[in-house]
C-alpha cells in the first residue's frame, strides 16, 4: 500500500502550496473529501479493505478452520477461472464496453482443445494452440464489429455469446471427454491443474497463471503507452482520437487479448474440472462482471484498476467458502454479493463527483 | 529559412461536399511569428479551410505549401508529425488521466535500455519533468500536481494545459479553434494571455474565433472568410470591430486586395 501512502503525501504537500494566478477552488477539504480523493487515485482501495475485512471476520468466527494456508489457497483455486476471465472482462470494461461472450469463448476454446486432440488426433500442444487461436479470432471479430461497424459492445457480445455457445454444442455434439481419458492420453490438457505444495498451501499452475496474468496486465495498463491508451479510449474515444491515439488499433488489441485470455481460461478450466465439457462454465459471464464491478472498475469505462478485479473475485471466493464453513445457506452468499455490487457502483458514482 | 517565406500558403483551395462548395478557390497565408485570426459567418467555410490546412479534410483542388514546400496531408497525424498542433474548442483530453499523461497522449516517452525496449515501460519522471517545465514556462503551475486528473481542473486550467501541450510540441505553428468559446470571462483572459505568450516564443498561431473583442485584442492580421472564399485580410489597427462584422456579413465592400 506504499502507493496509496505516497499519493496521499503528494496530495498533502500539494495542498499546502499557495495559489498565485488563476483562481482554483479546493473543493476537497475535510476527511471525507480526502477519502474521496484517495479513492479517486486508487480505485482498488475499497475492494482491498472489504477483502481484508472479510478475511479477518471469517478468521475470527471460524478460527484455524478458515485462517489456514490450506483454506486460503483453496479460495485461490476456486476463483482461478473467474479471476482469469475477470482479467479479460476488466480490459473490455475499461474501454467502456462489456463482454457477454467471455464464458462462451472460454468453453468453446476448451472444447476445441479437447476435440482436436481426441477426434482428429492432433498433437496436444498444437490442439491447445488452435484453441487459443480460435479464442483470439472470436475476440477479433467482436473488436472489429465494435470498432469498425460501430455496434454497441453489449449487442455485439450478446449475439456472439449465442453464436459461439450454439457452435460449441453443435460442434461437440454435446459430448463430454472424460477426465480419465484425458489423464491417460492427453495429460497436457490438464496442465493448469498441476498441483504443488508449499508448507500447507496448495497451489496449481492455474492459480499461478491467474496471479501472473493480473500482475502483468496491471503493469502494462499503468506503465506502458498501450495501457494509457486503453484508459483514454474508455474515458473519451473522440478526445483520444484527437490526441493522436489510434482508437481502432487500441480496441482491436483489447478485444483480441480478451479473447486470448478467455481461451487460456478454457485451458485452465480443463485443469480445474479434469474433463472437457461443453456445458461447463455457464456462470462465467455474470461472475466475471460481478468481480469487475465489486473490484471498483467503472462500467462507464476509463476508471479502475485490474488489481481491483482480482480483489473482487477473491471477495466472492472468501464469502462463498466462509459462509459454507459457517453452515449458512448458500443464498446468503448471493444476497451479500448483491449488496456489494450495488454498494460498489454507488461508491463509483461518488468518486466520479470529484470532477463536478 | 528566409523571413519572408510564409509559414503556410494555400493556393486556390477547393473543397466540395456533393453540390455544396465549402471552399471555392480560396487562398490562405500565415506569416512568421504572427497571430492570424480567421473570422467569418457560420457556414462561410472558415473551419473547412483550416481543416484543409491541418489534414482533417483533403481538398479537391489547390495546393498547400508549408515553409515553401508542397505538402499532402492525409490526416491530422501527418500534420502533427510535421510540428503542427491543434487546440480544440471541446478540449481533446481524457478527464480521468493526469496532466502529464494527457500532454504526452499518443507520443509517450519510453525508458531507455532494457525496461523501455523490451518491457516498454514509460519514462514517467522524464514526462513529468517536461510537463512541469512547459506549464511553468507559461505560468500555469497553479495546478496542484502534475499527476492530478484533468477533471479536477477548472475549464480555464484545462484549456491552459491544452495550449501548453500544443506549445510544447509545435515547431511550425498552432491552430486554435475557438479556444475561448467554452470559457468564462476570467478564464478567457488567462487563455488570451497564454496565446500571446506563445507568439512571443516565436510560434505563429491561426486563431479561429467568433469573439470580435478577443480577435481584435490579440490578432496581428485578420483573414475574413465569406461564401467559401477569402474576402480580404485586414490589419486590426486600421479597422473597427463593426467594420470587420460588416465585411463578414457582406454589409460593406471589402478593401482592395493587399491592405495587410
Amino acid at each position: 500500500m506504499s502507493e496509496a501512502n505516497q499519493s496521499a503525501q503528494e496530495f498533502e504537500s500539494a495542498a499546502s502550496r499557495t495559489e498565485t494566478v488563476a483562481a482554483f477552488e479546493d473543493h476537497r477539504r475535510g476527511v471525507l473529501g480526502r477519502l474521496q480523493h484517495l479513492l479517486h487515485v486508487n480505485p482498488s482501495f475499497v475492494p482491498l479493505i472489504v477483502l481484508v475485512g472479510a478475511i479477518l471476520i471469517f478468521g475470527l468466527l471460524l478460527g484455524s478452520k478458515f485462517f489456514s494456508p490450506f483454506a486460503m489457497t483453496l479460495i485461490l483455486q476456486q476463483v482461478q477461472i473467474v479471476g482469469i476471465v475477470a482479467a479479460a472482462q476488466s480490459l473490455i470494461i475499461l474501454t467502456a464496453g462489456i463482454d457477454l461472450s467471455v464464458g462462451a469463448i472460454m468453453v468453446f476454446s476448451s472444447v476445441i482443445m479437447g476435440q482436436f486432440s481426441f477426434r482428429y488426433g492432433i498433437p496436444v500442444p498444437i490442439a491447445v494452440m488452435c484453441g487459443l487461436a480460435v479464442g483470439t479470432l472470436i475476440g477479433a471479430l467482436n473488436g472489429w464489429l465494435v470498432s469498425r461497424v460501430k455496434l454497441p459492445p453489449f449487442i455485439v457480445t450478446l449475439g456472439m455469446w449465442q453464436i459461439v455457445l450454439a457452435t460449441n454444442f453443435l460442434y461437440s455434439a454435446n459430448e463430454t471427454i472424460r477426465s480419465q481419458d484425458i489423464e491417460a492420453n492427453a495429460p497436457f490438457l490438464q496442465f493448469f491443474g498441476t498441483k504443488f505444495s508449499i508448507g500447507g498451501a496448495t497451489f496449481t499452475v492455474g492459480v499461478i497463471f491467474m496471479l501472473a496474468l493480473i500482475f502483468v496486465l496491471a503493469y502494462a495498463l499503468k506503465h506502458t503507452a498501450w495501457g494509457r491508451h486503453v484508459y483514454a479510449v474508455g474515458d473519451d474515444p473522440e478526445a483520444a482520437e484527437l490526441s493522436g491515439v489510434n482508437v481502432h488499433r487500441t480496441l482491436m488489441s483489447v478485444y483480441m487479448l480478451s479473447g486470448l485470455i478467455c481461451a487460456f481460461a478454457g485451458w485452465a478450466l480443463i485443469g480445474r474440472i479434469g474433463s472437457v465439457s461443453p456445458t461447463s462454465g455457464q456462470l462465467a459471464n455474470i461472475e466475471s462482471i460481478t468481480a469487475v464491478v465489486i473490484g471498483g472498475i467503472s462500467l462507464f469505462g476509463g476508471r479502475g484498476s485490474i488489481l481491483g478485479s482480482l480483489f473482487g473475485a477473491l471477495i466472492v471466493g472468501v464469502f462463498t467458502l466462509g459462509l459454507r464453513l459457517l453452515g449458512a445457506d448458500a443464498q446468503w452468499t448471493f444476497l451479500l454479493i448483491g449488496l456489494l455490487i450495488i454498494a460498489a457502483v454507488a461508491v463509483d458514482q461518488w468518486i466520479r463527483k470529484v470532477s463536478g | 529559412m528566409s523571413g519572408t517565406t510564409p509559414v503556410v500558403q494555400g493556393r486556390g483551395i477547393v473543397k466540395r461536399y456533393g453540390h455544396v462548395t465549402a471552399i471555392d478557390h480560396s487562398d490562405f497565408e500565415l506569416r512568421q511569428g504572427e497571430i492570424l485570426a480567421v473570422i467569418g459567418d457560420n457556414g462561410a467555410g472558415k473551419s473547412s479551410i483550416v481543416k484543409a490546412i491541418c489534414g482533417a479534410t483533403i481538398p479537391d483542388e489547390g495546393e498547400i505549401l508549408i515553409e515553401g514546400k508542397k505538402v499532402n496531408f492525409n490526416s491530422p497525424i501527418d500534420a502533427r508529425n510535421m510540428g503542427i498542433e491543434i487546440v480544440y474548442q471541446q478540449l481533446a483530453m481524457s478527464p480521468a488521466l493526469s496532466i502529464a499523461d494527457n500532454m504526452f497522449m499518443g507520443r509517450e516517452i519510453r525508458k531507455k535500455g532494457f525496461m523501455g525496449k523490451y518491457m516498454r515501460q514509460l519514462d514517467r519522471p522524464a514526462m513529468e519533468k517536461f510537463a512541469r517545465e512547459k506549464l511553468t514556462e507559461l505560468g500555469l503551475m497553479t495546478v496542484q500536481s502534475i499527476n492530478q486528473a484533468i477533471e479536477t481542473l477548472s475549464g480555464g486550467q484545462r484549456q491552459g494545459v491544452a495550449v501548453a501541450r500544443a506549445a510544447a510540441f509545435a515547431t511550425k505553428f498552432i491552430i486554435m479553434d475557438e479556444p475561448t468559446a467554452a470559457l468564462g470571462v476570467k478564464e478567457s483572459r488567462k487563455v488570451l494571455e497564454l496565446i500571446q505568450d506563445v507568439r512571443a516564443r516565436g510560434i505563429p498561431i491561426i486563431l479561429i474565433s467568433h469573439n470580435m473583442p478577443h480577435v481584435f485584442e490579440v490578432a496581428d492580421r485578420i483573414h475574413v472568410h465569406r461564401l467559401g472564399n477569402r474576402l480580404c485580410t485586414i490589419d486590426p489597427k486600421d479597422y473597427t470591430m463593426s467594420d470587420a462584422v460588416a465585411f463578414m456579413t457582406g454589409a460593406k465592400e471589402p478593401p482592395k486586395e493587399g491592405t495587410a
